[in-house]
């Protein structure tokens, strides 16, 4: 009911800018070119979250840090593939060092980057725009500099050396932990008004699925080896961004033989499409929830 | 044309704004005073929506403005002090502020862009500007929009006598037309000069919301000034 009353009186305000609008184009006789731009401007609204993007991403390039990061993946990529000879062991040993450095960097760019623009947001909050298109604006802005740099860094090189199914996996999840881990870099630079302890958090959080998760399971599985495990161990696997990246690709390669029972069993579920599916699933998880929760506190934020 | 109902904000353990009932109606021009640390900036903030009130609500031209925003294109807003990102130029911030905008006003009002000369540093950073060339460029944002309602945060700090001069033009000319304009100043006399009622506020509290010659009448006082300090005299001797 309130609800409803409150649409009404938008949609009555919205009218009435309209009729102001209209108003003044004919009070001032304005060139019909003028009167064109007002009216092409209300479907113009739609296209702000894009017109803020285009300003995030500008001064996303600014930054240095973008190209280090790309640099560091084709100087890596190149390497690796240069040594080894083997394509599939050149894929093996840059995805440990892609899995250990891009949630990293996304983490702490990402957290550095909102504390940085914290002048930024204050002044478009006091702008006609909801909150949430800051944040998406913010969001989508790393994110796609992000992944740019890891197509051109990790996606030419895979296409030179090793094109192959397992290279494609590598290239998709590792955008997939990049989205998730900046959304997780928000929650982070949300919880915390302070930047030391916002970058502090991200670095935990990169501590935790990194070894200390690893760690734990790997106790869990111990403790409790007399037993079946599989199902645990896919219930585990799916609460870690970082372990369920690492599965996808594995499973590319004919490696679950090395890897026992819950091996065959991951190996069957995911040369199914229902295991993709599912590991998608999850992935979306990890990206959705940690920004709706970064946004639920973002419009809670006194600024 | 602005309402606020029961509006409280607490900031952890100090309350900043207590239970705060207010109206304001179009063309009035009011000052909002009241010593250090005593909420006004909080409140014009909680108007904007840049600070989300702890309870109450305040509406804009009848609307809840709880969680909406277009509110905001009817609100131009000088804030006390303007932080804008470091890297871009003066030009590019006014381009991005435009293209943001668009949709949301009519006619542009570039009056203070060209009696303020912004032109003549329209290419430095934003970094390299001045406090006071800062503080024009934020009343430039404020006026270029065409808003119904000015909220000025100590518009004049750190303003050049002649530059001051101008903005206090601009803000009666923007009264003659009928706007809404609420300023908050330590300078009375040029609050004297802009408005014709007085809210004063203390430790979150209105204590008084008067006319200026009201005020005068009942101190018994010349000028603002001396009304305002013989208030805050009894007050002090009350407490």
């Amino acid at each position: 009911m309130v609800n409803k009353q409150h649409e009404k009186n938008r949609r009555d305000y919205l009218a009435n800018k309209v009729d102001i609008q209209s108003g003044y184009a004919s009070a001032l006789s304005l060139s019909i070119e003028e009167t064109d731009t007002i009216t092409m401007t209300k479907s113009n609204r739609n296209n702000l979250l894009l017109r803020l993007l285009k300003y995030v991403l500008l001064d996303i390039l600014k930054n240095r840090m973008v190209l280090f990061y790309t640099l560091f993946l084709l100087a890596t990529s190149f390497g690796l593939f240069s040594m080894s000879g083997d394509a599939t062991k050149g894929i093996a040993s840059l995805l440990n060092i892609v899995l250990l450095v891009s949630p990293l960097l996304s983490l702490i760019f990402s957290t550095i980057y909102f504390y940085n623009s914290y002048e930024f947001i204050e002044l478009l909050s006091a702008q006609p725009i909801q909150r949430k298109t800051i944040l998406y604006s913010q969001y989508w802005g790393l994110c796609i500099s992000l992944i740019v740099a890891l197509v051109i860094g990790l996606g030419i090189p895979l296409l030179i050396f090793a094109p192959s199914k397992a290279a494609l996996s590598l290239l998709i999840v590792s955008c997939g932990l990049t989205m998730a881990f900046v959304s997780l870099a928000l929650l982070a630079a949300l919880l915390t008004r302070d930047k030391a302890r916002g970058i502090g958090l991200s670095l935990l959080m990169w501590f935790y699925f990194t070894f200390i998760y690893d760690a734990m399971m790997l106790m869990i599985m111990f403790a409790y080896i007399d037993y079946p495990m599989e199902t645990i161990t896919l219930t585990m696997i799916s609460l870690n961004p970082i372990d369920l990246a690492r599965v996808i690709v594995l499973l590319q390669h004919d490696v679950s033989a090395l890897m026992g029972y819950t091996g065959a069993l991951l190996q069957e579920l995911f040369s199914s499409g229902k295991g993709v599916l599912l590991a998608s699933g999850v992935m979306l998880i990890w990206i959705f929830v940690p920004l709706k929760l970064a946004i639920r506190l973002f419009n809670k934020r006194d600024l | 044309m602005i309402e606020l109902n029961n509006i409280s904000k607490s900031f952890g353990k100090t309350k900043v704004l207590d239970q705060l009932h207010l109206e304001l109606l179009k063309g009035q021009s009011i000052a909002l005073i009241g010593p250090n640390g005593s909420g006004k900036t909080t409140l014009i903030k909680s108007l904007l929506g840049l600070v989300v009130p702890s309870t109450g609500d305040i509406h804009i031209n009848g609307i809840n403005t709880k969680g909406t925003w277009l509110h905001r294109s009817n609100i131009g807003y000088m804030p006390q002090i303007g932080r804008y990102p470091d890297n871009i130029t003066v030009m590019q911030l006014f381009e991005m502020i435009k293209e943001i905008r668009i949709g949301t006003y009519s006619k542009l009002d570039e009056e203070l862009f060209h009696s303020f000369n912004i032109f003549k540093f329209e290419n430095k950073t934003m970094r390299s500007l001045s406090g006071g060339m800062r503080q024009k460029v934020s009343a430039c944002l404020a006026f270029m929009f065409n808003p119904e309602i000015l909220i000025l945060d100590e518009p004049t700090a750190g303003l050049d006598p002649i530059s001051s001069e101008i903005l206090k033009e601009k803000v009666k000319k923007e009264l003659n037309k009928g706007k809404l304009v609420l300023i908050t100043s330590h300078i009375l006399s040029d609050l004297e000069e802009l408005t014709d009622e007085i809210i004063y506020l203390n430790e979150g509290k209105i204590v008084f919301f008067k006319k200026v010659e009201e005020l005068k009448a009942e101190t018994e006082s010349g000028n603002l000034s001396k009304a305002i300090a013989r208030i805050m005299e009894m007050q002090n001797t009350a407490a």
